[in-house]
C-alpha cells in the first residue's frame, strides 16, 4: 500500500503530479440454484415476483435457513484467492430502508467475515505482474429491484433478486491506475469463472463494483476518497476512475477539499456525479442476526474443499509455458477464459490419448479459431468448429495430407458446413499433392513458359520464390511447398 | 449512558417512526429510565466469557441447494396496499 509512487503511473495536474490510489468491492452472485437463506429460485429474469418465497418477501414470522452450497461457494473462492479461511463467522444485520429491501435490513457479515486476507496476482498489458490484496471476503443478501420508468410518480419493485447470495470482495487499496483496477477485475472474474462459483456475467449484474478512489502526492498518507457505486463494466469501472481522479486533483489543486461522498458514474456522460442522499450519512446500526447461528466450519471441511479446487488460471499458464513450451504471450491468452483453454486442452489430446503438437494446437485456437469467433460475436462454447475436428485438422497438417494454406480452406468448410476432416479432404481432392512426377510436370511446364526467368534464376536464387508460387498457384495449393522447393531448385540449377 | 433530543429525532428517524416535537421530551425520558435498567448489566464481570450467541448449545442447521419455494407471486402481492403486473408499486423513490 505504501510502496513507492511509480512515475509512469502519476497523473499530472497544474501544480505537479499526482498518485491515484483505488480499493474495490467486487459484488459477484454465487452461482447456486436456490438463493441464501430460502429455498426460492436464482433464475435471472423471470415474471415479477415469481422467484420469490414469503422468507424473501419477509413476511412476520419468516425465519431464514442457510443455504450450504452458498456456504461452499464462498470457502472455495477464498481458497482459490489464497485467502485465510474464518471457521467462525458471523451473520450480521445492516439495517436500512428502501422498497426493495423488504426485512428493512440486509443480512450481511460485518466483523466476522467467513474469509479473511489473500491475495492475487495480476499481469498487465505490459508485462509486469503485481501482487493486489484481498481484504476479506463475505457472503450477503442481493436487494430486489425497483423499476422507475414505468410510471411518472411511481416505482415498481420486483423482488426476484431479493435474497439471491452475493459475495462481497474487498481488495486492498493498492491499486494505482485505472489499467491496474481493469487488470485487477478482469482477473477476479476469470478466477471466479474457473471456480465455478461465479458465472461473471457483468450484463446482467453477476458482478458489480463499488470503486474507492483517492487521490495524493506521491509518498504522502491517503487522501480522502469517494466511492463511485454499482459500476457494471470494466470498461466503465475505468472511465469512471480516470474521471473521478481528475476531478479530485482539479477540486484540490482549486484549493478546494474531497468531501467524503458516495458517487455515481454516469456511463453517457463519462462523469461522476454525487447521489442526492449524501446530506443523511448512513448509520446501518450493524448487530449480529439473532435469527442465526454463527457459521461454523471444520478444518476437514476446508481441507476436503482445497482438495477439489480446479487448476486455476496462474497455475495453468505455467504448465503451459513449463511442459507445453508456449510463449508466455500464448498462454496468457488461452487461460484467460476457461472455455478457452479447456477447448485448447481437448485440442491437445489425439483419440488415441497421445498428445499433438502444442505450438501448433495453441496457433489455430489462438489466431483462427478465436480469431473468427471473435469476429462474429461468438463464444467457444457456441464454436461451429470443435475440438476433434480442429485436431483432425492439425493431425491432417502434421501428416503432411494438406498444407497450411489448404488447412484454412478446410477450416472454412468445417465452419460453415461441419463434418468430418478426412472425409473433405477426400471428397474434395484437398489432398496435398506429394507425388514427384506430377508436381514435375507442372514445373516443366512454368519453366518452360518463362525461359527468361528460369535464366535470371540461375543468377538470383532469390527468384525461386516467384517459381514456387506460380507453381502452388497452378496445383490449387496442393502441392506439398517443400517437395516443390526441392524439385525447383533441382531443376533451375540452384545449389542446396 | 444516556440520550438527549438530538438523538431521540435521530432514532426515530432512522427507524422511519413519525414523532412530533411534543414527545420528544416524553420519549427521550422513557429511552433514559430504559437505558438506566439494562445499565446495570455493566455490574456483572464478563471479562473472558464468550458472548452468548444462543441459549441452546447446537450448530447452524443448513438447507441443501435446492428450489423448494416460489413461484407464488399472488401471495407474495396480495397484502400489499398497491400492485401491478404482480409488481409491488411504491412512492417514486430514486437514489
Amino acid at each position: 500500500m505504501n510502496a513507492p509512487a511509480r512515475p509512469d503511473k502519476l497523473i499530472r495536474g497544474a501544480t505537479g503530479d499526482w498518485e491515484i490510489v483505488i480499493g474495490l468491492e467486487i459484488h459477484a452472485q454465487v452461482t447456486s440454484q436456490a438463493k441464501l437463506f430460502s429455498g426460492a429460485a436464482t433464475a435471472f429474469g423471470g415474471e415479477p415476483n415469481s422467484h420469490v418465497s414469503l422468507v424473501d418477501a419477509a413476511m412476520p414470522g419468516m425465519l431464514p435457513v442457510i443455504n450450504a452450497e452458498c456456504v461452499r461457494q464462498a470457502v472455495l473462492t477464498g481458497l482459490g484467492l489464497n485467502a485465510q479461511i474464518h471457521l467462525r463467522s458471523v451473520f450480521d444485520r445492516k439495517n436500512y430502508f428502501y422498497p426493495d429491501l423488504p426485512q428493512g435490513y440486509q443480512i450481511s457479515q460485518y466483523k466476522s467475515p467467513v474469509v479473511g486476507e489473500g491475495e492475487v496476482i495480476v499481469d498487465l498489458p505490459d508485462g509486469e505482474s503485481i501482487t493486489v490484496g484481498i481484504e476479506r471476503l463475505h457472503l450477503e443478501q442481493d436487494a430486489g429491484k425497483s423499476v422507475h420508468d414505468q410510471h411518472p410518480t411511481l416505482s415498481y419493485v420486483d423482488l426476484n433478486r431479493s435474497g439471491v447470495a452475493l459475495m462481497e470482495i474487498v481488495s486492498k487499496p493498492d491499486l494505482r491506475s485505472s489499467e491496474q483496477a481493469k487488470a485487477f477485475v478482469t482477473k477476479l472474474r476469470s478466477i471466479l469463472r474457473y471456480l465455478g462459483t461465479c458465472d461473471g456475467d457483468m450484463e446482467k449484474g453477476s458482478l458489480r463494483a463499488d470503486v474507492n478512489v483517492s487521490v495524493r502526492r506521491p509518498g504522502e498518507p491517503l487522501g480522502t476518497r469517494c466511492e463511485i457505486k454499482n459500476v457494471n463494466s470494466i470498461r466503465f469501472i475505468g472511465q469512471a476512475i480516470e474521471h473521478e481522479a481528475r476531478r479530485q486533483v482539479d477540486i484540490i489543486e482549486d484549493g478546494g477539499t474531497i468531501v467524503q461522498e458516495t458517487r455515481l458514474f454516469d456511463p453517457n456522460k463519462g462523469e461522476t456525479r454525487a447521489m442526492r442522499s449524501k446530506e443523511e450519512a448512513h448509520d446501518y446500526r450493524y448487530f449480529p442476526d439473532p435469527d442465526l447461528l454463527p457459521l461454523e466450519l471444520t478444518p476437514d471441511y476446508v481441507e476436503d474443499l482445497r482438495g477439489q479446487l480446479p487448476e486455476l488460471p496462474d497455475d495453468k499458464k505455467a504448465r503451459f509455458v513449463r511442459e507445453l513450451g508456449l510463449s508466455v504471450y500464448d498462454a496468457d491468452v488461452l487461460v484467460a477464459e476457461r472455455a478457452n483453454a479447456a477447448f485448447f486442452e481437448a485440442v491437445l489430446v489425439k483419440q488415441d490419448g497421445s498428445p499433438r503438437d502444442a505450438k501448433a494446437a495453441a496457433n489455430w485456437v489462438i489466431n483462427e479459431l478465436t480469431g473468427r469467433l471473435n469476429k462474429e460475436g461468438r463464444d467457444i462454447a457456441a464454436s461451429p468448429v470443435s475440438a476433434a475436428q480442429l485436431g483432425t485438422l492439425l493431425d491432417l497438417i502434421g501428416e503432411g495430407t494438406i498444407s497450411g494454406k489448404i488447412a484454412k480452406d478446410l477450416f472454412e468448410i468445417l465452419w460453415s458446413e461441419g463434418g468430418d476432416p478426412r472425409e473433405l479432404v477426400e471428397a474434395r481432392g484437398l489432398k496435398q499433392v506429394t507425388d514427384v512426377g506430377a508436381i514435375e510436370k507442372v514445373i516443366a511446364e512454368i519453366v518452360a513458359a518463362n525461359p527468361d526467368k528460369a535464366a535470371q534464376a540461375k543468377e538470383k536464387p532469390a527468384m525461386i520464390g516467384w517459381f514456387v508460387g506460380q507453381v502452388m498457384k497452378a496445383s490449387g495449393g496442393k502441392a506439398n511447398p517443400q517437395a516443390v522447393n526441392d524439385l525447383l531448385k533441382r531443376k533451375l540449377g540452384i545449389a542446396d | 449512558m444516556s440520550v438527549d433530543d438530538k438523538t431521540v429525532r435521530r432514532i426515530a428517524h432512522l427507524a422511519r417512526i413519525a414523532v412530533a416535537e411534543d414527545e420528544v421530551a416524553h420519549l427521550r425520558g422513557e429511552l433514559n429510565a430504559m437505558l438506566a435498567f439494562v445499565e446495570q448489566l455493566s455490574e456483572v464481570d464478563v471479562s473472558g466469557v464468550e458472548p452468548m450467541t444462543s441459549v441452546t448449545p447446537m450448530r447452524m442447521k443448513s438447507r441443501d441447494d435446492v428450489i423448494t419455494d416460489g413461484e407464488i407471486p399472488d401471495d407474495i402481492v396480495r397484502n400489499a396496499p398497491a400492485r401491478e403486473d404482480h409488481f409491488f408499486v411504491v412512492p417514486k423513490v430514486v437514489e
